[in-house]
């Protein structure tokens, strides 16, 4: 399964694709509000953002399955803002049961490429290869009914690359499966589309999934895109409120700012571009920035301890009855238990901070 | 009667304890017990649903004194008056069926575009609801009132259009207007029983195919139309026994003679009894049973071709 | 699969109060094209014109007076007619003893199935969706025998047009019994009676204080249906001859079409404001649950 055919290896030149200040709105809902996007040949895009951002809404339009108010869409520099989706070439994988469920999974793949005049067998030939692509070789005569839900969606997958589409878009493929499944799906995902090198846009509400896929995520907000930025990146130095908030765990610790950096558990952070700048201010730590350290003399206890194989979370009780959650290697955490009391403190690296 | 429905499972003891050591286990729980509980419900429909159904049976298949006999099933296909009324139900079901599940269909889709809550839907839909129980005296006096000889259509067509069209106020009672009265009642219960089917059309699959490049015709011709088709003859099929069924609409409708099945069985009832033919009512219901029992089962079978796609 | 295990014919006998909230179907997100949106409302004026007709035909005949005005006289003379007013009480009585019966037979009945013996689910609900096969003219035959025999034996109850509601039970049960199945269906009842009776409650508590309020709307619906059924019934109490508001409307219609159509008429729109109240209040309930299970995007 993991041999990719020459055929599908061979069409592994992406093309790039621009979304030019999108506008939409239902009624009065401002669905898209100036949504920009340069997303280069053969990159991974993932949007990410709470439901109702506008995410789905900018898929759909790339795909055609939306219009856009106002705003244009280039794909390999053309303009096909008013193309027709069934003239667009895309594939789309969809949240769920977007398969046909009077085809076998071998004529679901088949589809596209029957509409394309492309005759039986070479048709099935092709199909064929697709389903061995996403490793389902075997489940070529079942019908959608008779397959399980992570099944569905490989099949769903091979059908919208068997067309051999010039982007593909994935609009929360992952969602309706469950977690093991899931993880290891986006993996096989990713692999494939490395492998076929094609412009791929996911859309996702799961952070961990968005994080763990894209080579850029784009974290969207009432319409708009906060931040696109790489994984990495976007963790470690969000530069709007919603990003820092949104986007990883965070402890909100009380501290006052000054002068570019934040006095917080008696420790002077830097701060980030866009934070709150001065004053008493809430700095938004990452629970694995904060070390713990038993000690008698702490004044802070630990209320809980949870174990996540090789990491260890704890949440811990300062002084002023503030919580906080702190990670650490299983090792770290040594024998820290409900109780014992701790010295709290944050580690250096830049931190935002938000006034309230 | 029906209390004991509700008193009848006393839990034995050992059955408790049961019950309180594993859930899951308990509810599988297969005593004797469990079943008394639902005696009530059989008993009842033992002597209001089955036994007036064994009495048709046999009485068909007997004489007045209780003689086996094949009489009586044989007047079935050998007086042409019988044989003509069950012809010409079933040309009448036929076609009120193929119109009421045309035009029905149509609305359907007319109301699945809609809306998902919206007004147009609400109101379709309850309407559907009366309207589909709605044969009967009430409807056969509706269309009197519409096109019988004083009817309003009537009237509008003689004094202001001075057409002389449906003057003759007749046509109701033959073959056209039984036609055009049933399908009032067919196409309401269409859209009960066609909507959910269309309802259950995923916008995915319409996406789906759209963006593998098929237009709406190609989705309609490859998706839409194959997984709508069974629950269309499936439709098709209840509506035909909808109307084969049908006797108030015609009862009230028509006074002179029994053209349909039903009025036929109807008559039978009513009129003096001829020796010999006591019980050629009871034959004429056994022919009813049959042919509905048997549309039925084809339904039963396409139904669940069509559940099966469906979820 | 998923399909339900109910016999395909459950389809049969449709349940109109879950008809009103809907799943996102075709149609959601795209803007129709303009020949879609014609054809559409094309569609819309032709069939419901043409179920309409009849309905304002009725509007006009029972509210014509002399040289043509307008009099709502049939309207005012059938709230005085004795005969109708015996049909429609009679008819109501029935009525009333027809939904109690049916709530007392089947709720019972389909909760213990469900909680307690799942293999006979399929027989009940077999059983409940026969009367589709059995047409009311055919059951009149069997059933007369047995009427004749209560009247005979039963003394003045026994031939009481009240015992139609026997009749009118059987007749009722495939509706009723696909509302109340949706309705079920949608809580997990063996939990919900584990935990009641887990709780000490017995089994009479269990079925009517704890799952029979969570199928209200079920039961409602198949209440209204079930009232509606009455109320329209005119083969059997016809063929039986019990007068009943259909048999009264019947033999007025010979007299004064007028009357009898005005009847008919304010039967008819007394039943559509029964399922629109019931509409609202099933599909409100449902739409509630919707709204946590999928979460919009």
């Amino acid at each position: 399964m993991t041999v990719a055919s020459p055929a599908i290896a061979s069409n592994g030149h992406g093309v790039g694709v621009t979304f030019e200040d999108m506008h939409r709105w239902y009624g009065s809902v401002h669905a898209l509000n100036g949504l920009s996007i340069d997303i280069a040949p053969g990159e991974f895009i993932a949007l990410l953002g709470p439901s109702g951002c506008g995410k789905t809404t900018a898929l759909r339009a790339l795909g055609g399955l939306d219009e856009v108010d106002q705003g244009r869409i280039l794909v390999d520099g053309r303009d096909i803002t008013r193309v027709p989706t069934n003239r667009r070439n895309m594939g789309i994988v969809f949240q769920a049961y977007s398969l046909f469920p009077n085809m076998t999974a071998r004529d679901n793949v088949a589809y596209g490429l029957r509409l394309r005049g492309v005759d039986r067998a070479a048709r099935k030939k092709k199909a064929d290869e697709m389903l061995d692509l996403v490793g389902l070789a075997a489940q070529a005569s079942r019908y959608p009914h008779q397959m399980s839900g992570g099944q569905q969606q490989r099949v769903a997958l091979a059908r919208a690359l068997a067309i051999e589409p010039s982007v593909l878009l994935l609009d929360e493929p992952l969602s309706a499966l469950d977690a093991k499944v899931r993880r290891q799906l986006r993996e096989e995902i990713r692999r494939i589309q490395i492998m076929i090198g094609i412009t791929t846009l996911f859309v996702t509400h799961d952070q961990e999934e968005a994080l763990a896929m894209g080579d850029r995520v784009g974290v969207m907000s009432a319409g708009r895109l906060e931040q696109i930025a790489a994984p990495t990146e976007l963790y470690d130095r969000p530069k709007t409120r919603f990003v820092a908030e949104f986007v990883g765990l965070t402890n909100r610790i009380p501290g006052t700012a000054a002068n570019g950096s934040v006095t917080v558990l008696g420790a002077n952070v830097p701060l980030l571009d866009g934070s709150a700048h001065s004053g008493a201010v809430f700095a938004l730590v990452r629970p694995e920035n904060i070390r713990v350290v038993a000690t008698q003399d702490g004044g802070a206890r630990v209320a809980a301890v949870s174990f996540l194989g090789s990491l260890c979370r704890a949440q811990v009780t300062l002084p002023d009855e503030t919580l906080v959650v702190a990670q650490m290697s299983a090792a770290e955490a040594g024998d820290l238990q409900p109780g014992t009391a701790v010295r709290v403190s944050v580690l250096p690296s830049p931190v935002f901070a938000v006034a309230d | 009667m029906t209390d004991s429905t509700v008193g009848a499972p006393a839990q034995p003891p050992a059955q408790t304890a049961g019950l309180a050591s594993g859930g899951a286990g308990s509810r599988r729980f297969r005593g004797a017990r469990n079943y008394l509980a639902l005696i009530p419900f059989h008993l009842y429909l033992a002597v209001f649903l089955i036994l007036p159904t064994l009495i048709v049976a046999i009485g068909a298949l007997t004489t007045a004194d209780g003689t086996p006999t094949l009489d009586n099933v044989t007047v079935l296909f050998t007086d042409p008056t019988v044989v003509d009324a069950f012809v010409y139900s079933i040309q009448l079901s036929i076609a009120t069926a193929i119109a009421g599940a045309v035009l029905g269909g149509l609305l359907a889709w007319a109301v699945a575009r809609g809306k998902p809550n919206g007004l147009l839907r609400q109101f379709v839909i309850a309407a559907s609801g009366v309207l589909a129980q709605f044969g009967g005296v009430m409807l056969a006096f509706a269309f009197l009132a519409a096109f019988g000889f004083n009817g309003l259509v009537t009237i509008f067509l003689r004094d202001t259009l001075h057409l002389d069209l449906l003057t003759d106020a007749t046509w109701i009672y033959g073959f056209a207007g039984l036609v055009v009265v049933y399908t009032y009642f067919q196409i309401p219960l269409m859209l009960i029983v066609f909507l959910p089917s269309l309802d259950g059309l995923r916008q995915e699959w319409y996406d789906a195919s759209a963006s593998l490049g098929g237009s709406s015709g190609s989705f309609w011709r490859h998706v839409g139309g194959p997984i709508l088709a069974p629950s269309f003859l499936g439709a098709l099929l209840l509506l035909f026994t909808n109307a084969f069924s049908a006797y108030a609409t015609a009862a009230a409708l028509i006074s002179q003679g029994s053209p349909l099945a039903t009025l036929q069985i109807g008559a039978s009832l009513q009129s003096e009894v001829v020796i010999g033919r006591e019980n050629v009512g009871k034959a004429l219901a056994l022919g009813m049973i049959v042919i509905v029992s048997v549309v039925m089962v084809i339904y039963a079978l396409i139904q669940r071709r069509a559940s099966r796609w469906v979820r | 699969m998923t399909a339900s295990p109910g016999a395909p014919l459950s389809a049969a006998a449709p349940d109109i109060g879950a008809l009103a909230a809907r799943p996102r179907g075709v149609g959601g997100g795209r803007r129709p094209s303009p020949l879609q949106r014609s054809a559409r409302i094309a569609i819309l004026v032709i069939v419901i014109g043409y179920l309409g007709l009849p309905l304002f035909a009725m509007l006009e005949f029972s509210t014509r007076g002399n040289y043509g005005s307008r009099s709502l006289d049939s309207y005012a003379a059938m709230l005085n007619n004795q005969d109708l007013i015996d049909g429609v009480t009679t008819s109501l009585q029935i009525a009333v003893l027809t939904v109690v019966g049916m709530l007392l037979l089947l709720v019972p009945t389909m909760v213990w199935t469900v909680v307690r013996v799942p293999r006979m689910r399929r027989v009940v609900e077999f059983l409940c969706l026969l009367p589709l096969a059995i047409p009311a003219i055919v059951l009149v035959v069997g059933i007369g025998p047995i009427y004749r025999w209560m009247g005979q034996h039963l003394g003045a109850v026994g031939a009481s047009p009240l015992t139609l509601a026997f009749i009118d039970i059987v007749l009722c049960l495939p509706f009723a019994y696909r509302a109340i199945d949706s309705s079920l269906r949608s809580i997990d009842s063996a939990t919900l009676a584990d935990a009641s009776r887990s709780l000490g409650a017995g089994w009479p508590r269990t079925i009517f204080q704890v799952i029979l309020p969570n199928i209200r709307a079920g039961v409602l619906s198949a209440s209204v249906l079930a009232i509606a059924l009455v109320l329209g019934e005119y083969t059997i109490s016809s063929l039986l001859s019990f007068n009943t508001l259909q048999v009264a409307i019947y033999l007025l219609g010979g007299r004064d079409p007028f009357i009898s159509v005005a009847v008919s008429l304010s039967a008819l729109v007394f039943a559509f404001i029964l399922l629109i109240v019931i509409a609202r209040v099933g599909g409100g309930g449902r739409r509630d649950q919707r709204e946590v299970e999928e979460p919009a995007t």
